[in-house]
């Protein structure tokens, strides 16, 4: 029997015959934390007294409160400063961007096994890396030890084929989804994605895919690596990191989704759930007090030149704010290089230093009681935002553009 | 046997509803961050709460976050087990770490205040109120060994490598 990509990438690394509901000790190659979940881990690893095993293979991401609104968070921020200049290990300054988007462009290779104190680490499962979210205590062991436990998945087969129509893209793609099995529809399980549509996906849409199994429970989102991989990194500079993954043909799925990319229409998550979804024309009507584009889901260059094609010479909807927020510095600096920031600009957006930007709620875009956000990020649960009171929505940067103009969800292909 | 009284909550608790992303400030103050354990799901939880109380969930507990503050500050509480029908997969392994038992039963029938005994070794829920018992199903091998040495941090100070 044959193997999926969970199981070939755990067997890789744990040297043991892998296959779904073993657990494995497994190789980690790359262990992070960001500026939210770090000073935990750092405290929780220099009580352990272990010392870290792979220094140039741990990094610490500042981003989520980047820069720092308050006191509290700067110290939290110097301790992650002084851990990285004692211990050796790499510090992403503010201002870098998003760790999964830095982990993407940087560092994640496929067949690597990476755990990072973010449950949107399953971002890097894009390029064929097994790229799971996992807390202080077990990043700790991966720091300390450079590797960890892992129990292999079962796997779901998501298979897509045919064209997404105008209007239609990947976040689409992935909401639908996780509108059709639920929030927990698959807890503990890879998703494994398939079919001659993700065949065709970018590495952008693959990584905005990959960024939300979670949403449905999922340890990993996972892709083959081929030519689209292979390109990437070629162009990342890391043509060296490329090998080619794929599952095998008679490997043994759980169960298999099957998805007509030609019926998919733009969609969206109402709150407070993610996998409350319905379609962006049948939310017409609903007012938004802000938009929001950017963040590790759809906060690349690609998703801003979507963004920037709508909105380019129009204006917001009055009273309606639009915040973009760059996932990295390169997106940032090549959007300034395209235009698409002066197009933002123009319009009357506001642009935000790469990072996390308001999807978590600590700063640069709270909500206010009663407003509505829509918004590209990969979350809506009450509170999200940074005030239980408010309500966010989730779509695709077309989507969130569209709606910025009207001032209400709308259908990109009504204003396109 | 643990013996205390349940706090019940719905389906879909997420790492926001037990410590919202907006006191992200405070975790490196761990005391003051408990302050506002639960708040977004029970405003009054943290007030409620005695040592040795159960929170009670439905299905998917602890999704979301993989912030280990979440677990970390209902241990904080006091609460010495967390009882759901489905527990989402970070925070079940955060919990386990954190020496904080989390256990699968069937808690529709449990209600807001009943007095409980859970018997960890028997795998029962007793519901004094009630009368109804429960059995709750086994914590997977790998993560009772972490459980029984109070957590994954000490499991690895004991036997300096991680087993399986």
């Amino acid at each position: 029997m044959g193997k999926t990509l969970a199981e070939k990438i755990l067997s890789e690394k744990s040297g043991a015959d892998a296959r779904a509901g073993d657990i494995v000790i497994a190789k980690v190659d790359l262990a992070f934390v960001q500026d939210t979940t770090g000073p935990l881990t750092v405290r929780t690893f220099q009580s352990s007294g272990m010392s870290l095993a792979n220094p140039e293979r741990t990094v610490l991401f500042i981003d989520h409160a980047a820069p720092s609104p308050s006191a509290n968070l700067s110290n939290d921020h110097i301790l992650l400063r002084d851990f990285s200049r004692e211990s050796g290990c790499i510090l992403s300054e503010v201002g870098d961007g998003v760790c999964h988007q830095i982990v993407a462009e940087a560092y994640a290779r496929p067949g690597d096994v990476i755990v990072g104190a973010d449950s949107h680490t399953v971002t890097a499962g894009g390029l064929g890396a097994f790229a799971t979210g996992m807390g202080s205590s077990d990043v700790t062991v991966a720091f300390g030890l450079g590797k960890n436990w892992f129990r292999v998945p079962e796997t779901f087969k998501i298979e897509v084929d045919g064209n997404f129509l105008k209007g239609v893209y990947p976040k689409d793609l992935i909401l639908h989804l996780i509108g059709k099995i639920g929030a927990d529809g698959a807890t503990y399980k890879s998703l494994e994605f398939h079919g001659d549509t993700i065949k065709k996906m970018s590495m952008s849409g693959r990584f905005t895919v990959a960024n939300m199994a979670v949403e449905a429970g999922a340890k990993v989102g996972l892709f083959a690596a081929d030519e689209t991989t292979k390109k990437y990194l070629e162009a990342e500079g890391r043509g060296k990191d490329y090998q080619p993954l794929e599952a095998d043909a008679d490997a043994a799925y759980e169960k298999t989704i099957k998805i007509n990319a030609d019926k998919l229409e733009p969609t969206v998550s109402r709150p407070h759930t993610v996998d409350n979804t319905a379609l962006a024309r049948e939310l017409k009507g609903t007012k938004l007090q802000q938009v929001v584009i950017g963040t590790c889901t759809n906060g690349r260059l690609e998703d801003l030149a979507v963004a920037a094609s709508i909105i380019k010479g129009k204006r917001p909807a009055e009273g309606l704010r639009l915040i973009i927020a760059p996932a990295s510095r390169r997106v940032l600096l090549e959007a300034i290089e395209k235009g698409y920031i002066k197009d933002f600009v123009e319009a009357g957006a506001m642009i935000l230093p790469p990072g996390c930007g308001p999807c978590l709620g600590l700063h640069q875009g709270t909500l206010g009681d009663g407003e509505n956000c829509l918004s590209t990020a990969n979350r809506n649960f009450e509170g999200r935002m940074g005030n239980p009171k408010s309500f966010i929505y989730l779509g695709s940067p077309a989507t969130a553009a569209a709606s910025a103009l009207t001032g209400e969800i709308t259908d990109p292909r009504e204003v396109t | 046997m643990l013996k205390g009284r349940a706090h019940k909550f719905g389906d879909g608790i997420s790492t926001d509803h037990i410590i919202p992303g907006r006191y992200a400030h405070l975790r490196s103050d761990l005391p003051e961050l408990a302050k506002h354990v639960l708040e977004d799901a029970d405003v009054n939880f943290a007030k409620k709460v005695k040592h040795g109380d159960f929170v009670v969930g439905g299905s998917n507990f602890g999704l979301g976050s993989s912030r280990e503050h979440a677990p970390l500050v209902i241990k904080m509480a006091g609460v010495s087990t967390v009882l759901a029908k489905s527990v989402a997969r970070i925070f079940f392994r955060n919990a386990i770490n954190l020496g904080l038992p989390v256990l699968i039963c069937d808690t529709d029938r449990i209600d807001d205040g009943d007095e409980l005994e859970v018997d960890l070794a028997a795998g029962t829920v007793k519901d004094l109120t009630t009368g109804e018992k429960l059995t709750f199903g086994k914590i997977p091998g790998v993560m009772l060994k972490i459980l029984n040495e109070g957590g994954l941090i000490p499991y690895i100070q004991k036997h300096g490598d991680i087993k399986v």
